[in-house]
């Protein structure tokens, strides 16, 4: 399975052009990695461009409405992907969507999570919601790495299903620290333009 | 085809040349005090290793005959457009006619070439897709920058597949005594464009003083330019015997490759410094992208091919 999936990895990498970061460019514990998101080759992209000790450990965060749809999306998110589904509909006690990302994150995975909520239409970076703020405050030493994808929205744009080959690029920018005096708004909006600082000029 | 005599001798020649730049290189590198590394010699080393592979995939292809060229050079025409239209800002309306650019106007040119149908081949792209491409852009409903969007994509095709396709469309021509032979063509071609490229860096780097473009492409210089076309004309001259030209004809032919390869390096540059980025890519290590190491071929193998095919068929 793991070498199946290294050369997954490998594939996509060469069809959007992005290289693997180096080990040296992420922590190497347990993180919580955000990133813009406009295209669903997002995480896929983000997923393959991981060195191996942080790809083998990572989680993508989805919208349990969307992936649980159909056999073909139930079967990537549940056993190719291991995708950690939470709810955005119907949000009570029980189905908390930060119980399952916890949980997640002390059993020694990494997430990936998209703090816009959805794609954004047009590739630019949309405010973010919440969740992000309280995925930190919950496990506030968890370094949260951003990381900007560039040019995904182009290769293949929300509303289309056939891809451009483009190069995509990513970058990584320093994890940010969580504060707890700090408020919720304020948090978000330094998460947000940690993105925004990664993007090209 | 293949491994005639004459050619075996050229591609031997590359080898040897390349040996040789390995050897200075690493005695360059023997030179330098200890742990330290002057980022120059480190290029030229990366540079001369890129060279290895591409002369070994270059000539794998030329040696399985006419095919294994035109898939060569598909890929490469592939290449350059990703890195191209990467550079190039397009809008979302623009996304199908960007699908039938990569993924019928590429594979569709290059059947043409494998088919030797120069009818199709020559008007194809700067016909019917040049009227396709607005025409698809124009269904998107999109009227931003309309002229630009498509102005960009058209010429993205023009230098990444037309011209490009015109290297293995050599391999189409029929010329009295040479048949058979064409490959050498299309390795004659090549080795003039890309040895003009290294001997101007060469004689740049070594009596550069004054700047030919200093805003384009600070590195060009007037030495360069006139020490890199004479030397590597003058080589093509030394060729003639493996090509259908005589002495002269080879020397004509080589400096119009050289002047037409400087221009288009200029041209690419001019691209790049205007979307403000020095190389296309990072494919090729030490070189930059596949569009920074054929600058020159694209420019100069459409005129190479006309002028073959006027005065030689």
């Amino acid at each position: 399975m793991s070498s199946a999936s290294d050369l997954l990895a490998a594939a996509l990498r060469l069809g959007c052009g992005v290289r693997q970061l180096p080990a040296d460019a992420l922590p190497t514990v347990p993180c919580v990695f955000f990133a813009n998101h406009s295209s669903h080759l997002d995480f896929a992209t983000l997923w393959a461009a991981l060195p191996p000790a942080q790809r083998r450990r990572v989680r993508p965060v989805a919208g349990r409405d969307y992936w649980e749809k159909g056999p073909l999306r139930r079967w990537l998110a549940g056993r190719v992907f291991r995708a950690v589904l939470i709810e955005r509909q119907k949000v009570t006690v029980a189905t908390n969507p930060l119980t399952p990302m916890v949980d997640a994150l002390d059993a020694g995975a990494s997430l990936i999570v998209f703090p816009e909520g959805t794609r954004s239409p047009d590739g630019q970076i949309q405010p973010f919601k919440s969740g992000l703020h309280h995925l930190a405050r919950a496990r506030p030493t968890t370094p949260l790495v951003p990381i900007f994808l560039d040019n995904l929205n182009r290769i293949l744009p929300k509303g289309d299903f056939l891809p451009v080959p483009l190069v995509a690029t990513l970058a990584v920018g320093a994890p940010l620290a969580f504060d707890p005096a700090e408020a919720k708004t304020d948090f978000l909006v330094r998460a947000q333009l940690a993105l925004v600082a990664l993007q090209r000029p | 085809m293949l491994a005639d005599r004459a050619t075996l001798l050229l591609v031997g020649g590359i080898v040897a040349l390349l040996a040789l730049a390995s050897l200075i290189t690493a005695v360059l590198k023997s030179r330098q005090p200890a742990g330290t590394l002057n980022p120059v010699i480190a290029n030229l080393d990366a540079r001369v290793r890129a060279w290895w592979v591409m002369v070994a995939i270059f000539s794998a292809a030329l040696f399985t005959g006419g095919l294994g060229s035109v898939i060569l050079f598909a890929l490469t025409s592939f290449f350059a457009l990703r890195e191209f239209l990467t550079l190039t800002p397009t809008r979302p309306a623009d996304h199908r006619a960007l699908f039938w650019a990569f993924f019928v106007v590429v594979p569709l040119q290059y059947v043409l070439v494998a088919q030797r149908w120069y009818g199709a081949f020559a008007i194809f792209i700067p016909v019917y897709v040049f009227l396709f491409i607005p025409i698809r852009c124009a269904v998107g409903g999109d009227a931003r920058h309309f002229l630009e969007r498509t102005a960009k994509i058209q010429w993205a095709l023009m230098v990444c597949v037309y011209c490009v396709s015109h290297v293995p469309a050599l391999l189409m021509l029929d010329i009295p005594g040479f048949s058979g032979a064409n490959a050498r063509l299309v390795l004659f071609l090549v080795l003039i464009a890309q040895l003009s490229d290294v001997l101007q860096y060469v004689w740049g780097k070594l009596f550069g003083r004054h700047k030919i473009a200093p805003v384009l492409s600070p590195s060009k210089t007037w030495e360069g330019f006139l020490g890199g076309i004479l030397s590597a004309s003058a080589v093509g001259a030394a060729l003639w015997w493996a090509t259908p030209f005589n002495p002269w004809q080879a020397a004509a032919l080589s400096l119009v490759i050289t002047i037409m390869g400087f221009f288009g390096g200029l041209v690419m540059s001019a691209i790049k410094r205007d979307r403000g980025v020095k190389d296309y890519g990072n494919l090729i290590e030490g070189h930059g992208g596949v569009m920074d190491r054929i600058d020159s071929i694209c420019f100069a193998a459409p005129v190479f091919f006309h002028l073959v095919r006027y005065y030689f068929t």
